[in-house]
């Protein structure tokens, strides 16, 4: 598939179709977590993949695809300057408070 | 035969074949690119769109044997069965060739079925009817994944355009007998069981119509000669080869379980 058209995602960079992240939420209302990924030419077509690669054999209340190459990541090496200024300040972590009792999603 | 009750059963025993055999032969074919699609997503989809149509087979053909009342199973039908007893279109019998080919008879396929499950979801018959709604819902899913890819192939490459184009041309002279209406049919579609075959065409002729306008492809052209008589039990040559690799467990090791 050299002369693969540039799908609607991006530019093709090689023969692959490009790199789509799957987001499933499996009740409606709660957050939708990363599933995993697959290739597709299109977001139409990444959407039917994901329906069959991930919804199959799960309850599914929707699904989002997002070009794998729009995502921006932090960097692993980072991560000391990147993070660590928020978890070294004791003040800024919630356990001085008492969760009520029967509540469960806090 | 005189007893209009037995006859309108044995007419729905018939029919519920040809429902069945179309989804079980078409299931196996697709299931014969598992392992061999051109990406790893798409084999999945193909597999599980065989599994969808084995798993309507399966309901319809379970039914066909209530309804003859000969005691046979669903299994009975699909495995002891010679080919001239199977009622299948010729259409889902032929060869996946390339993948061009296997979607366009897909996308024929599902926009027949389409309309026709619309139909029956609405049968006389209230668990025909409670199957087909089952079916239709797996039907939708299909056609989507039958045009989206008609559209990519056809607006796609040279060569995609090209080899979609011919797989039409090819099946074309297939997609008559879809339609065809006879006894059996008009029987059933009297008591409100079943639509005529013809009543379908106008929409099949609209999907169609639609899709291949959006894809730049061409209706291929209604003047040529058509292929008839599946219903009747007159197949190509493909069914003999087909069953034989499905049939041979079942009938080499009868009873067994796996």
């Amino acid at each position: 598939m050299a002369d693969q058209k540039t799908g609607r995602a991006g530019e093709v960079k090689d023969s692959e179709w490009p790199l789509w992240e799957v987001f499933v939420q499996e009740v409606g209302g709660e957050p939708h977590q990363h599933a995993g990924s697959l290739h597709a030419p299109d977001a139409e077509m990444a959407l039917q993949n994901a329906r069959d690669v991930y919804s199959r054999r799960g309850k599914v209340s929707s699904m989002w695809v997002v070009p794998s190459e729009k995502i921006t990541a932090s960097s692993p090496e980072e991560n000391g300057s990147f993070f660590d200024p928020s978890n070294d300040k004791v003040y800024r972590h919630p356990q001085f408070y008492k969760v009520p009792r029967g509540v469960k999603n806090l | 035969m005189t007893n209009p009750l037995l006859m309108k059963e044995s007419a729905l025993f018939d029919y519920l074949l040809r429902l069945g055999d179309d989804r079980l032969v078409l299931g196996h074919r697709l299931s014969e690119w598992c392992g061999h699609a051109p990406i790893l997503e798409e084999d999945i989809a193909l597999a599980n769109i065989a599994l969808d149509c084995v798993g309507h087979a399966s309901m319809l053909l379970k039914l066909a044997g209530q309804v003859e009342g000969r005691r046979r199973t669903e299994d009975d039908l699909a495995y002891f069965r010679e080919a001239i007893a199977f009622r299948n279109v010729k259409l889902v019998e032929q060869p996946n060739g390339d993948f061009a080919r296997t979607i366009a008879r897909q996308f024929l396929f599902d926009a027949y079925s389409l309309p026709l499950y619309e139909e029956l979801a609405s049968s006389s018959h209230p668990v025909l009817a409670a199957i087909s709604a089952k079916i239709l819902k797996e039907v939708r899913y299909h056609w989507r994944h039958s045009s989206e890819w008609v559209c990519r192939l056809g607006d796609g490459t040279q060569e995609s355009h090209a080899r979609m184009q011919s797989a039409l041309d090819e099946l074309w002279t297939f997609t008559a007998e879809l339609f065809e209406s006879d006894d059996i049919e008009s029987l059933l579609h009297k008591a409100g069981v079943v639509p005529l075959g013809s009543s379908l065409k106008p929409r099949w002729d609209e999907l169609l119509r639609r899709v291949l306008s959006t894809a730049t492809l061409t209706v291929p052209t209604a003047n040529q000669f058509m292929l008839g008589g599946s219903r009747q039990g007159r197949h190509s040559e493909h069914l003999g080869h087909i069953l034989s690799e499905m049939q041979i467990l079942a009938r080499s090791y009868p009873g067994a379980s796996w």
